[in-house]
């Protein structure tokens, strides 16, 4: 009897544990937001995590989407070559990175190289007691630490999407003019005539935007949740970024069902 | 002693989930003064230190400080109880991102508006008073065990606060750095006259600087005294512990639910 109910009791503690997590991630996002003047009033504080955060992870973004660029000005025009329309490379490469690959691409490298790095920073200060010792001395530590990298990622993803799709375009442009030879004046202008300014542009930073918003706070949330212990800070690592994936993903067919 | 106590715990217990900590535990540490918790690992005594900070609860009880009931205070009381109050944690607990000048000037750039100028000053007073004044610039990480434990002091110190919390402020220090720290914590104590509070289990040292003792075992408090009446005491679990005996009234052995053949595997023999 028991073989049979075990299976059924860990689904069910499964799920009691996922939805108590939820409920304390939504609880510890309010908590972010309560605490945020600081981080807006001495912006100094964010300053400095959106370079830990965002200005070091340019050169990872700006590699990545040249690369991505090309390969997709390579793909894209092997298969329309197929149907003759070669001519509307410079429209594909533009739209599928403003619309999915610049946002989705960039924030999964986001969350492998900025969030990652919250997360066991801000564990660390855990084990370390170090976010005790704030506390003690009257300093709140979600107010001190975690907002501004909160705020720090949520400023720092739009800007690192929106330049993996310059990137991207410029690789592009690299692949199909100069190096197949389409011809530059029907690449540029087949961009300008497709893509919208609100329609794809905007959608696509708001996107990104959004994916800011829950990589950092997964991020921030494993790190301040992780055991204090070496373990626990390399299992909370690893958690954030798998969830921040699955988030990012998920969130995406949502975001695009009711965009687009 | 009651009359002019400044921290007061008045039968207080505390349990962690349903592991009771401290049972009924009532003491008093007098203004000015500089009182031991010792007792073993596990015992409870940075158990104590958390409620004095606030950071627990007591579950049942009072937590007394100058009157006040930390227990009852709401958080903006909590954190004004907390700006008067210096902690020197177990290993420091310096801010890694931080310099040593950085990590001094911490508690003053957040609860004070003092010019860049007169925190320079503060600063560099603080780390004079623990004799580290010309590592400034250093980071914790390039800093000595004893060096960490001597600034996190200068930042506990950095608001000049009349409760001075220590934790376990002597271990994993080496004989020199250990006479300093205990020197300055003695030192520091008669020339601000903070309320102290230190728990530790570094009997000979403590003896030699400390007001008062209480001994805590089993969420109690087992015995107390000054250092002179402790060193004389009678009582064999005093004795034990002052000695460093392995044996005594605190047995060696954890209490084991298996005997030792039964764990072994060995049947027939009674167990």
């Amino acid at each position: 009897m028991n073989a049979l109910l075990n299976p059924i009791r860990r689904l069910g503690a499964l799920s009691i544990n996922a939805i108590w997590r939820l409920g304390f991630i939504s609880r510890f996002f309010v908590a972010i937001l309560l605490n945020s003047g600081q981080s807006l009033l001495r912006f100094r504080l964010t300053i400095r995590e959106v370079y830990f955060a965002g200005v070091l992870s340019l050169i990872i973004i700006i590699v990545s989407g040249l690369f991505v660029g090309m390969v997709l000005g390579l793909q894209g025009y092997n298969t329309l070559a197929r149907f003759g329309s070669a001519d509307a490379l410079g429209a594909l490469v533009a739209l599928s990175l403003l619309r999915e690959l610049g946002p989705v691409l960039a924030a999964l490298l986001f969350a492998s190289r900025s969030g990652s790095a919250m997360t066991a920073e801000i564990g660390l200060m855990k084990a370390t007691e170090q976010l005790e010792a704030m506390s003690v001395m009257a300093v709140n530590p979600i107010a001190r630490v975690v907002a501004p990298r909160f705020w720090a990622g949520v400023i720092s993803m739009p800007i690192l999407a929106a330049l993996f799709n310059v990137m991207g375009i410029l690789g592009g442009y690299l692949v199909g003019v100069e190096m197949i030879g389409l011809d530059a004046g029907t690449f540029w202008s087949q961009m300008q005539n497709n893509v919208d300014l609100h329609y794809d542009v905007v959608n696509g930073l708001i996107k990104s935007l959004f994916f800011g918003m829950a990589v950092t706070l997964v991020a921030v949330f494993e790190g301040y949740d992780a055991t204090p212990t070496a373990a626990g800070v390399s299992s909370a690592t690893t958690r954030t970024v798998v969830t921040s994936a699955l988030v990012i993903l998920a969130l995406d067919f949502v975001l695009t069902a009711f965009m687009f | 002693m009651s009359s002019d106590s400044f921290i007061e715990l008045k039968n207080v217990s505390f349990a962690y989930g349903d592991r009771p900590i401290l049972q009924d535990i009532s003491l008093t540490i007098p203004r000015g003064k500089l009182v031991a918790i010792m007792g073993g690992s596990g015992s409870g005594k940075t158990t104590l230190l958390r409620l004095i900070s606030g950071q627990v609860l007591a579950q049942k009880g009072q937590v007394l400080v100058d009157g006040q009931d930390v227990g009852r205070m709401s958080s903006r009381d909590l954190y004004q109880h907390r700006r008067r109050m210096g902690m020197l944690f177990q290993f420091g607990a310096l801010f890694t991102d931080l310099s040593v000048f950085d990590n001094v000037a911490f508690p003053i750039r957040e609860h004070t508006r003092l010019p860049e100028s007169m925190i320079r000053d503060l600063v560099l007073m603080k780390l004079n008073a623990v004799g580290l004044r010309g590592t400034e610039a250093l980071m914790p990480a390039e800093l000595s065990g004893g060096m960490a434990r001597r600034i996190a002091l200068a930042r506990a110190i950095a608001l000049d606060p009349q409760i001075m919390l220590y934790d376990e402020p002597f271990t994993g220090l080496d004989p020199i750095s250990l006479g300093t720290i205990a020197l300055l914590i003695k030192k520091l104590n008669d020339a601000l006259g903070t309320s102290a509070v230190m728990v530790t289990h570094d009997v000979h040292k403590s003896l030699e600087i400390v007001d008062h003792v209480y001994f805590v075992a089993g969420g109690k408090i087992a015995a107390e005294g000054t250092p002179d009446e402790v060193r004389h005491s009678s009582s064999p679990w005093v004795q034990q512990f002052v000695q460093g005996e392995a044996d005594g009234p605190v047995h060696f052995a954890y209490p084991a639910t298996q005997g030792l053949a039964e764990a072994f595997g060995i049947k027939g023999e009674t167990a």
